[in-house]
C-alpha cells in the first residue's frame, strides 16, 4: 500500500492507502474529518468541495496520492479560535443552510468564488454554484449569503 | 400584512453545520463494523432461476452473503404497507408481498437481490460484482397510463396491475350538475415521477449486542420511532424494548426518510446473524435513484362545470396513479386520502367526484414526497381553474374570486370530506397582486414581445391538509397508526430545560424553532433550553416528522407538556408564598399570589422541585412532564402564488421573471425559517415543472434518469431570488394557532409556473417538466 503525506488544515499528516483512495475517503476515514460529504457518485452535487492549495476541488474524484505534498484545506479548518470565517458566519446569519448537508462544500466553493471575484453579483454567483446542489434552500439564501460575505471579506 | 411580531432568531444547529461537525449515519463507525453492498436488479422484470455466490465468497475480505432465501429461512416478513384503502366495491387494495431480499421475482431496476458483507466497503463492492443471478427476463409495464391495457402483470395477485379502483364525493350530484352546465373545460395533465433527492443520501448500521440481545440501529429517518415499530411488529418480530433507533442529524428527507425499507431492515437482521458485528451501508446516489421510493406519477382527466357567470358547478376528476413494484409504507394514502380530499382548493364547487385508479408498474415504489397528494390535487385544480378563466375569457384572479370559500363560510364543510378550520383567501391573493404588481403585467408583456420574448403569468392559490392527523379520523380512513405527538419537557434542578420531543428536525430547525416557543412560554433565555430528538433511547414515542405537522402537533405536545409543568410548578409556588393555589397567577416564567408582588420564579421552583425540603404534601418532587396531544383537526394552510415567466423562443429558455408567494401559515414563530422552507419548497416545485422527471424506458424498463447527469435538479442559475409576503389566520384548534409551512411551496409552485408558461406559449399543450426542448417546439408559434 502506498503512502501519502499532506497537510490538512494545516497539520501535517501521512496514511497508507490504496491506490483508488480518494481524498474524500482519506479526509473521512483516515482522519475522521466528516465534515466533508459525499452526496453523489458523479461529481456533481459538490457536498465534498474542498481546498486543495488554495483552489476549490471535489475531493469525491480527487485521488488521495494526488494530493502528496498539498496544502488541504477542509472545512473543519476554516474557522479559527472559535471565530467563524466571514462566509461561515454569513451563511448562519442569512440563513444559507437548512440541513447542512451541502453546506461544507457550498462554503468552500464560495470562499473560492469570492477569492476569484471579490465582489460577484448575484448572476455571477448563481452561475459559480452550478456545480454545488442544495435542495433544501432553494438558493435564494446562499447566495445573499455568499454576497453578504464578499462584502464583509472586502472589508 | 399583520405582523407577528416574531423574532427572527438565528439557528442554534447552524455552528456545528457550518464547521463540519454535523453528525450524520455515515460518519458513524461502530468498533468491529463490517460493510454491506446490495446486488441489485438489473432488470426491470424478472424470474430469478438461481444466484451463484461460490466466487463472491471467496473474494478478499468477503464475510458473508445473503440472499432472500436466508431471509426466509429466518421468517422474515414483508415490509407492510400501513394504510388499507377500501376500494369503491367495499375491498380492501391488492397488497403483495414485498420482501426485503428478493425470493422468486425482481420487479424493478435496483430491487435488492443479495447483501454482500465484507471488511471494507470496496471489497463488498468487489464481491458484489462476482455475484451471478440467472435472471429469466420477463416483459415490463412502466408507463402510468398503459399498466391497465393488457400490460404484463407485476403481480400475480393483481393480475390487471390493479391495486386499487377508489372513488370519492358524489357521482350522481356532479353528473346532475355537468348536465346543466353554461360550459365545461376539460383537460388532461400528467403528474410527473419525481425522485427526491435529499443531498444525504440514506444510510443504516444495524448492531445487535449478542450480550444484552439489543439491537440499535442508526439511520436516515425522519420518524425513529415509526421506523421502530415497523421493523418489530411487521418485518423482523423483535422485541421493541429491544430495539433502539438513533437518526442522528439527517441531510433532508422531503419523504423519502419516513420509510421502513430493505436497506436498514437487512442491516439489522444480518447483524444478528453476524454475532453482533456492526453492518454498515451507505447508499451511492446511484442507488437512491433506483431504490428510493419516489414521487407523484399521476395521469388525470379532469373536467369542471361552470354557469355564466364562471361559477364551479361540479368537478370530476379520473386518476391513474402509479404506486410502483411494491407498495411502500403509505403508499395507498397519498393518491387518495391526502389527494382526493383536497380537490375542492379553495372554492366553493358545491358538487365533486374523484376516481382513482392506482397500479402496479415496474419502477420503484411511489409513497409521499414533499406534498405527498396535495400537490396532485393542486396541480389539478389550478390548471383547471386557469384554464377555465382562459376558456371564459375571464381575468384568472377574477374567477378566482367569484369562487373563493369566504371568511364567513368557516369552518367549511368541503363535498370531499375535509372541514376547513379557518382562512382568507381573497386577502392573499389581494397581497398577491400588489406585490407583483398585476396592473401592469400587459406593460411588461409588451415590453418582452418588442424585445421578441414571450412573457406569461400564472397563478395558484392552493390549500393543504397538514398537521397530520387526527388519529380517529385517519383510523377510520384505514390508517395502521394514530397521528399524534409527545413531548418531555424537563426542568434540571439548575433552571435550564431539556425538551424531548416526537418530532425530528433534518433540516427543519426545530432546536431553534421548538425552543424559542419554550423560552417564551417561560422567560428564560434561549440558550437555557435544548431540544432533543432523533433517538429512540432519549425520547418518548413519538410519530416523527412529514406532512407538516411538527409545530401544529409536535409543538403543540410542547406546550401541552409545559402546561402541565406550570400546573405543578404553581402548587410548588403556592406552598412556597404560603397562598392558595388558585391565587397563583403564571406569566412568562413568574408566579405571582394574585393582587401582590409575592413572586417567585420557575427557576427557583425547579430548584425547590428537586431539592424538596420545604415542600407541599402529596406533590412528587421532580419538575419533567410528558405530554401526547392528538389534534382534533388536520390545519389549512392556504395562499396564493404568482409566477411570471419570459420564454426564449430561440433557444426554449424559461426565465424565471419574477415569483410571489403569499402564504398563510397561521402563527409564525420564526419567520425566517419559515421564508426558507417557502423557498425551499418553491424551488422543488420550479423542478417538478421545468426540469426533473424520472423517467423509465418504456420497452426495457431501465430508469434513464438515474444520476445527476440526466435528472436535472434545479441549480441556483435554474432560479430566480424569490419575494414572499405572508396573511395570518390562526389555526383555531391547536395552542400555537400554527397551520404548518414545509410543503406549501412544492405544492403551490408547478401550477403557478405551468401556468404561465402555457400563459406565454398560448397553448396547453404542454406537460410538465415543460423542458427548454419541449418550449423551443412549441414557441415559435406563439410567437408569430
Amino acid at each position: 500500500m502506498p503512502t501519502v503525506s499532506m497537510t490538512v488544515n494545516g497539520q501535517q499528516v501521512s496514511g497508507d492507502v490504496d491506490a483508488r483512495t480518494l481524498l474524500v475517503q482519506f479526509l473521512r476515514e483516515n482522519l475522521h474529518l466528516t465534515g466533508t460529504h459525499v452526496g453523489c457518485d458523479t461529481s456533481q452535487c459538490g457536498a465534498c468541495v474542498v481546498h486543495v492549495d488554495g483552489t476549490s476541488m471535489k475531493a469525491c474524484t480527487t485521488l488521495a496520492l494526488q494530493c502528496e505534498g498539498s496544502e488541504v484545506t477542509t472545512i473543519e479548518g476554516l474557522a479559527q479560535n472559535g471565530e467563524l470565517h466571514p462566509m461561515q458566519a454569513a451563511f448562519k446569519e442569512h440563513h444559507g443552510l437548512q440541513c447542512g448537508f451541502c453546506t461544507p462544500g457550498m462554503v468552500m466553493s464560495a470562499i473560492d468564488l469570492v477569492k476569484r471575484n471579490p465582489d460577484p453579483d448575484e448572476h455571477e454567483v448563481r452561475e459559480w454554484l452550478e456545480g454545488n446542489i442544495c435542495r433544501c434552500t432553494g438558493y435564494h439564501n446562499i447566495v445573499k449569503a455568499i454576497q453578504h460575505a464578499a462584502k464583509e471579506m472586502r472589508g | 400584512m399583520p405582523d407577528s411580531g416574531s423574532p427572527r432568531v438565528l439557528r442554534k444547529e447552524d455552528n456545528r453545520f457550518l464547521t463540519g461537525r454535523g453528525r450524520y449515519t455515515d460518519d458513524f463507525n461502530r468498533q468491529g463494523q463490517v460493510y454491506g453492498v446490495f446486488v441489485r436488479s438489473e432488470m426491470a422484470h424478472a424470474k430469478i432461476n438461481g444466484i451463484k455466490t461460490d466466487a463472491a465468497k471467496q473474494a478478499p475480505g468477503v464475510v458473508a452473503i445473503y440472499t432472500g432465501k436466508d431471509m426466509e429461512a429466518d421468517g422474515v416478513g414483508s415490509l407492510p404497507c400501513g394504510w388499507t384503502v377500501t376500494d369503491k366495491h367495499g375491498e380492501a387494495h391488492k397488497a403483495p408481498p414485498h420482501w426485503p431480499l428478493a425470493r422468486d421475482k425482481v420487479r424493478y431496476v435496483g430491487d435488492h437481490v443479495a447483501l454482500v458483507i465484507a471488511r471494507t466497503e470496496a471489497q463488498a463492492r468487489d464481491a458484489a460484482e462476482l455475484v451471478e443471478v440467472d435472471y429469466e427476463q420477463l416483459p415490463a409495464n412502466v408507463e402510468t397510463g398503459k399498466a391497465l391495457e393488457n400490460a404484463p402483470a407485476v403481480h400475480d395477485e393483481a393480475p390487471d396491475n390493479l391495486c386499487f379502483d377508489w372513488e370519492l364525493g358524489n357521482k350522481q350530484a356532479v353528473d346532475d350538475a355537468f348536465t346543466k352546465a353554461h360550459h365545461v373545460t376539460k383537460m388532461e395533465l400528467r403528474n410527473n415521477r419525481l425522485a427526491p433527492n435529499a443531498i444525504e443520501p440514506r444510510a443504516a448500521i444495524g448492531e445487535y449486542d449478542p450480550g444484552t440481545d439489543e439491537y440499535t440501529l442508526y439511520s436516515t429517518s425522519q420518524n425513529p420511532h415509526l421506523l421502530r415499530l415497523i421493523l418489530c411488529a411487521f418485518v423482523l418480530n423483535l422485541p421493541e424494548h429491544k430495539v433502539r433507533v438513533v437518526a442522528p442529524d439527517v441531510g433532508g428527507g422531503f419523504g423519502s426518510k419516513i420509510y421502513c425499507y430493505a436497506e436498514e431492515t437487512a442491516c439489522v437482521w444480518a447483524s444478528k446473524k453476524l454475532d453482533g458485528k456492526p453492518v454498515k451501508w451507505t447508499a451511492t446516489r446511484s442507488e437512491a435513484f433506483a431504490a428510493d421510493a419516489h414521487g407523484r406519477d399521476h395521469v388525470t382527466h379532469a373536467e369542471m362545470a361552470m354557469d355564466q357567470d364562471g361559477k364551479f358547478l361540479a368537478m370530476k376528476v379520473d386518476t391513474v396513479a402509479n404506486l410502483g413494484a411494491y407498495l411502500s409504507n403509505f403508499a395507498t394514502a397519498i393518491p387518495t386520502y391526502l389527494y382526493g380530499t383536497l380537490l375542492a382548493g379553495q372554492y366553493k364547487t358545491p358538487a365533486i367526484h374523484c376516481n382513482v385508479r392506482a397500479v402496479f408498474t415496474n419502477t420503484a415504489p411511489v409513497d409521499a414526497y414533499r406534498g405527498a397528494g396535495r400537490p396532485e390535487a393542486t396541480y389539478v385544480v389550478e390548471r383547471l381553474v386557469e384554464r377555465c378563466a382562459r376558456d371564459l375569457n375571464l381575468d384568472p384572479a377574477e374567477l378566482r374570486r367569484r369562487n373563493f370559500v369566504q371568511p364567513d363560510d368557516f369552518p367549511y364543510q368541503t363535498p370531499v370530506a375535509l372541514t376547513y378550520d379557518s382562512g382568507n383567501y381573497e386577502l392573499a391573493l389581494d397581497e398577491a397582486l400588489k406585490m407583483i404588481d398585476y396592473q401592469n403585467f400587459d406593460k411588461r408583456r409588451q415590453e418582452s414581445e418588442r424585445q421578441g420574448k414571450l412573457r406569461g403569468i400564472g397563478f395558484s392559490a392552493y390549500i393543504e391538509a397538514c398537521g397530520l392527523a387526527p388519529s380517529q379520523v385517519v383510523g377510520s380512513l384505514g390508517a395502521g397508526v394514530g397521528l399524534w405527538e409527545a413531548a418531555q419537557v424537563r426542568f434540571n434542578a439548575t433552571g435550564s430545560i431539556s425538551v424531548f420531543t416526537g418530532s425530528h428536525s433534518h433540516g427543519q430547525g426545530h432546536e431553534t424553532t421548538f425552543a424559542q416557543v419554550v423560552a417564551e412560554k417561560f422567560g428564560v433565555p434561549y440558550d437555557n433550553v435544548d431540544i432533543v430528538h432523533g433517538d429512540t433511547g432519549r425520547i418518548p414515542m413519538g410519530m416523527g416528522t412529514y406532512g407538516s405537522r411538527s409545530l401544529a402537533v409536535g409543538g403543540s405536545a410542547i406546550m401541552s407538556a409545559c402546561d402541565k409543568v406550570v400546573e405543578k410548578g404553581k402548587k410548588i409556588a403556592a406552598h412556597m408564598l404560603e397562598a392558595s393555589v388558585d391565587d397563583i397567577e403564571f406569566d412568562r416564567g413568574t408566579f405571582k399570589v394574585a393582587g401582590t408582588d409575592k413572586q417567585k420564579s420557575i427557576g427557583e421552583i425547579a430548584f425547590a422541585a428537586y431539592v424538596p425540603h420545604d415542600y407541599p404534601e402529596g406533590v412528587e418532587p421532580g419538575l419533567d412532564e410528558t405530554a401526547f396531544y392528538d389534534p382534533s383537526n388536520f390545519t389549512y394552510p392556504a395562499g396564493v402564488h404568482i409566477a411570471e415567466v419570459e420564454i426564449d423562443p430561440d433557444t426554449g429558455e424559461t426565465k424565471i421573471a419574477d415569483w410571489v408567494a403569499v402564504d398563510d401559515f397561521g402563527k409564525v414563530v420564526n419567520p425566517m425559517i419559515v421564508e426558507g422552507q417557502v423557498h425551499g419548497g418553491i424551488a422543488q416545485g420550479v423542478g417538478q415543472a421545468l426540469l426533473e422527471d424520472a423517467v423509465y424506458d418504456p420497452d426495457s424498463g431501465q430508469l434513464v434518469t438515474g444520476s445527476y447527469q440526466d435528472y436535472t435538479m434545479p441549480r441556483a442559475d435554474d432560479l430566480p431570488s424569490f419575494r414572499v409576503g405572508m396573511t395570518e389566520t390562526p389555526c383555531p384548534h391547536n395552542p400555537l394557532g400554527a397551520k404548518g409551512c414545509g410543503e406549501a411551496g412544492a405544492i403551490a409552485a408547478p401550477a403557478a409556473l405551468m401556468n404561465a408558461v402555457t400563459d406565454a406559449l398560448a397553448t396547453d399543450d404542454i406537460q410538465m417538466p415543460a423542458t427548454r426542448e419541449k418550449i423551443w417546439r412549441l414557441a415559435p408559434a406563439a410567437a408569430e
